[in-house]
């Protein structure tokens, strides 16, 4: 039974994203669409298993909702700050620098999230990983001081990925 | 005070942030003078200033009494493929030695775009002098 459904529904999660997401495209709900959405979900994840064998592990949803509120707000905060940077600081006094982050995350998702987050607040691009994956390199647009950017992040962001996927 | 007027009023003030930080993104496009510091302008837009006009399009929608979700999935696809776009653009930055050369890792041998397999070393080397 289990390996019918394993075969069936490779990605279950994926399956049901395609279908909530092929739902919001009609705009309005209806049970042809949701069962439309729902096939498609089924042969979309059965094709593309090739590329994608392993199932990724699972997370804390709780966790993961707590840490989406943190990044909102904390891209608002950085969006008015770095507002203030570009409008107010002369390119002569503006100090970029990198910024060499350790990982201690191992899961290919959660390194994946890291990037992102840093890259969605505004001030940081994630630019690079390191040929084995042991660290981030960070792009920050004006800092005084790296190294307390660099616990901000690991403290921030890292530590709770790391509870979220642990 | 209506539920339209408080509504149209809500638009109207994200319509507003949302132009504002676009322009702010701009701004910083043309000011910043090197590539790397450039890159961080468009994040900006990308987030708050299309966030904002998205936010203001959902609330439109439910005033005017049809409700529309699509606002939602163009957030969704748009945070998911911002940071990849910019992570490229970084990515060719270092290749091309446009920036300052990033400080080695701490325990792996080099960053990953800067890492050249054996075959390619010589033809490497000449780009870097071209």
């Amino acid at each position: 039974m289990t390996r019918a459904l394993n075969w069936i529904f490779p990605h279950p999660l994926l399956t049901v994203m395609l279908a909530v997401v092929w739902i919001m495209l009609q705009n309005e709900f209806s049970a042809g669409m949701a069962v439309f959405g729902v096939i498609l979900g089924i042969i979309i994840t059965k094709i593309t298993a090739i590329w994608w064998p392993e199932r990724p592990g699972g997370m804390r949803v709780g966790k993961m909702l707590a840490y989406m509120l943190i990044v909102i707000w904390d891209i608002l905060v950085a969006n008015i700050q770095v507002a203030w940077i570009v409008l107010t600081k002369p390119n002569s006094k503006l100090r970029p620098a990198w910024i060499v982050v350790p990982l201690d995350l191992r899961q290919p998702e959660a390194i994946t999230l890291l990037a992102g987050t840093i890259t969605l607040t505004p001030g940081t691009v994630s630019a690079d990983l390191s040929d084995e994956g042991h660290s981030l390199l960070v792009h920050v647009l004006h800092t005084e001081d790296p190294d307390a950017d660099r616990d901000g992040i690991k403290e921030r962001y890292e530590s709770r990925l790391k509870e979220i996927f642990a | 005070m209506t539920f339209e007027v408080i509504g149209t009023y809500a638009v109207g003030l994200c319509l507003l942030i949302g132009g504002a930080f676009a322009l702010i993104g701009t701004i910083g496009l043309l000011k910043f003078n090197d590539s790397m510091t450039r890159l961080h302008a468009p994040t900006k837009v990308g987030t708050i200033g299309v966030g904002a006009i998205l936010l203001a399009s959902v609330i439109n929608s439910f005033v005017s009494g049809e409700g529309s979700m699509h606002e939602l999935l163009i957030m969704a696809f748009l945070f998911v493929t911002a940071p990849i776009s910019a992570n490229f653009i970084a990515k060719v930055n270092i290749h091309k030695r446009a920036c300052d050369t990033p400080p080695s890792p701490p325990r792996d041998d080099t960053w990953s775009t800067l890492a050249v397999p054996e075959a390619d070393r010589s033809l490497a080397d000449q780009n870097a002098k071209v």
